[in-house]
């Protein structure tokens, strides 16, 4: 917890004396012959905002599922605060979800859709009624409490099942691609809201969604799967900044892969991309063994382009410009190498003047730190 | 052309509602007479503006009159109301769960589900009334099968009562319930009822506080689709009924071709179309909010 004055990181996954709120163990799920999960461990710290990240059919939706209380588990234990959930139905557990249709029952208004898990509980009256009048301010519809869910507008709605699923104050929330439906805009006014609300509430959020810069921008952690396999699971600055995989590189952000060979491995890792050409080196972004197939990783932002060769750095290849897209505040160059592969590199526009020191065709030089780049195995 | 195409079903009610409600309406208020057409006056045009004026002075409410005092007639609308009632209240016990079933089938069956409820419409309507006759009746299959089984020592007295009625009528209009029922249940999302359970729903719960309330347009749509046809059924309790099964449809069609009493049957007629016009509004109101909400 944050103690007076300075801000302590929130890390408690960190602290070996702290106890996970949910502990997946070993869970592997069936349907079939299909194996939607495939023996997955995780465990969730209270008050975390957890994203499960991949693409459509990696089976976090199945997960979550499993943690709702829609499906069991063929294999493995997942236990909420120390309760095994194995016999549990999802009627008598203290985790809520948020559906990603918002699953807003038509028929009742906005307060009586937020009442609804409430009067399930029988409690009293005036109980309720103050329960809701708090979700209805937390999420501020406070005037539109009387409306059916078809009269209020899509942003609207899913406050509104925000309000709903928050309301019995679960252990856990789960949401389900709980901004799929909206545009851009909203989307991104409502991922602070979401984390305010996630703050003030100090629930623990579970998060699906295959949206990699949500998951980015609201989560404390990010596990990224891929066919019903966890991959990585790491804050989003270490996803983003010491992938363990070339697909969590490739996945997260924008990235420059380059194949080869692991070189030599001392303070940094070499790989051996071309004949005659100086290895690249870089951070080993996993345990690597000489010689063995690897892929070096750059992110475009970390690359710099420059029409002199940068003789103090050690990574620097030469390349034309193939492609210039300007997006306003960046602007990104293809240059290929003679080599055949084409690298990104994104630049800053800091200074308004159109002053354009590359052009089409250009032969240019891009360089790299050291320690701009990880060698990754595979 | 926009004038003919707005034209064209005012011209199909004119044609085929008010003209012919129009005569009924007319017979209603004539004396019966031993003739062709058996009732008095007719229009004779021939005789000039007199004629018509006496034509119009000899109509009157005699024959209303003649309803409210037998208490056949009165007996007879509320025995078809009670039968309306119960028929439509049992079909729905029995379609609902069809419905829901339908609905919950999985996609690719739904059309041949569909396609079963619909199928014995392909057969006349008069024909599956009297195969009814073969199954309840005293040595009908229903009893021989009973028999054999070993339920009952003797069979069962079920055809020419009110029972019978009922069968028939539930088995008659069991897809004018399923189908209404089973749009609102199809179209219903899924996830509302993972939601219900969610917040701390049981089962049972979910159908009571979710499923029923989001299929009650098509419940009360079922329920009119029954009930206005049933109020006027003739055909079934002639068949499966007996004696002591009373309907205004029986009623009417006695007074019409037993009796000759065209002027008697018209007025039976009209009563029964005022006491319908009160479900089809209701019927109809049901159908625009629901249009609205879907909307």
């Amino acid at each position: 917890m944050a103690s007076s004055g300075q801000a302590e990181v929130f890390a408690p996954w960190e602290d070996p004396n702290e106890v996970p709120l949910i502990k997946i163990a070993g869970v592997t799920k069936r349907f079939g012959d299909f194996t939607a999960i495939d023996n997955v461990s995780i465990d969730i710290y209270r008050q975390e905002f957890f994203a499960l990240l991949g693409p459509s059919g990696c089976g976090k939706t199945t997960l979550m599922r499993m943690l709702a209380g829609f499906e069991t588990p063929s294999e493995g234990l997942i236990s909420i605060d120390g309760q095994d959930m194995g016999a549990v139905p999802p009627n008598q557990r203290a985790v809520n979800m948020m559906f990603q249709s918002y699953a807003l029952f038509p028929h009742l208004s906005v307060w009586d859709n937020i009442a609804f898990g409430l009067r399930r509980d029988g409690l009293s009256k005036d109980k309720v009624a103050a329960r809701v009048e708090e979700m209805l301010k937390l999420v501020q519809l406070g005037q539109f409490a009387r409306r059916k869910p078809h009269q209020i507008s899509g942003g609207q709605r899913q406050r509104v099942a925000l309000a709903r699923s928050l309301a019995k104050a679960p252990k856990l929330l789960l949401l389900d691609e709980p901004l799929g439906a909206l545009d851009k805009k909203l989307r991104q006014e409502t991922q602070f809201e979401l984390m305010d609300i996630q703050e003030k509430t100090g629930t623990t959020f579970v998060i699906v969604t295959h949206d990699q810069e949500e998951a980015m921008t609201v989560a404390s952690r990010v596990a990224v799967m891929d066919h019903g396999q966890l991959i990585q699971v790491a804050t989003p600055e270490v996803i983003y900044e010491q992938p363990n995989s070339v697909y969590v590189a490739d996945f997260i952000g924008d990235v420059n892969l380059i194949e080869g060979a692991v070189g030599a491995i001392g303070d940094g890792a070499e790989l051996l991309w071309a004949e005659g050409r100086a290895a690249l080196m870089g951070q080993p972004g996993a345990d690597l063994s000489k010689g063995s197939k690897a892929t070096f990783a750059i992110r475009p932002e970390k690359i710099a382009i420059s029409a002199e060769e940068p003789m103090d750095r050690r990574n620097r290849v030469q390349g034309k410009i193939l492609d210039i897209g300007y997006l306003g505040n960046l602007s990104t160059y293809h240059v290929e190498l003679p080599e055949g592969p084409v690298v990104k590199c994104e630049v800053g526009n800091r200074s308004r003047i159109e002053r354009r020191d590359f052009t089409w065709e250009d032969e240019v030089w891009l360089s790299w730190s050291d320690t701009a780049g990880l060698v990754l195995p595979g | 052309m926009r004038r003919l195409l707005v034209g064209i079903p005012y011209l199909w009610l004119l044609v085929l509602f008010l003209v012919p409600f129009g005569i009924v309406a007319k017979i209603s208020l004539s004396d019966v007479a031993i003739a062709i057409p058996p009732y008095t006056p007719t229009l004779d045009l021939s005789g000039g503006w007199s004629a018509i004026r006496a034509y119009f002075a000899e109509l009157d409410f005699e024959n209303f009159a003649f309803l409210a005092s037998d208490d056949l007639y009165w007996k007879a609308y509320l025995s078809s109301l009670k039968i309306a009632a119960i028929s439509t209240f049992l079909t729905l016990l029995v379609g609902f769960p069809m419905a829901y079933a339908m609905a919950r089938a999985p996609a690719a069956w739904r059309p041949a589900l569909l396609m079963l409820v619909i199928l014995p419409f392909w057969t006349s309507f008069l024909i599956r009334v009297y195969a009814w006759i073969g199954i309840l009746s005293t040595e009908g299959f229903l009893n021989q099968f009973l028999l054999w089984i070993g339920v009952i020592n003797e069979p069962l007295t079920i055809l020419n009562t009110n029972l019978a009625v009922y069968i028939g009528i539930v088995y008659t209009y069991l897809p004018f319930m399923i189908l209404p029922i089973y749009s609102t249940l199809e179209k219903m999302d899924g996830s509302l009822l993972e939601a219900a359970e969610d917040l701390g729903c049981s089962r049972a719960q979910a159908f009571w506080l979710i499923t029923v309330p989001l299929a009650r347009p098509g419940i009360i749509a079922g329920s009119f689709l029954v009930f206005i046809p049933t109020l006027g059924e003739f055909v079934i309790p002639s068949l499966l009924g007996g004696s002591g099964t009373l309907m205004i449809g029986k009623v009417l069609w006695e007074e019409f071709f037993n009796n000759r009493d065209w002027p008697v049957a018209s007025a039976v007629a009209i009563i029964l179309l005022l006491i319908l016009i009160i479900p089809i509004v209701l019927f109809q109101k049901n159908q625009q909010r629901q249009a609205e909400a879907e909307k």
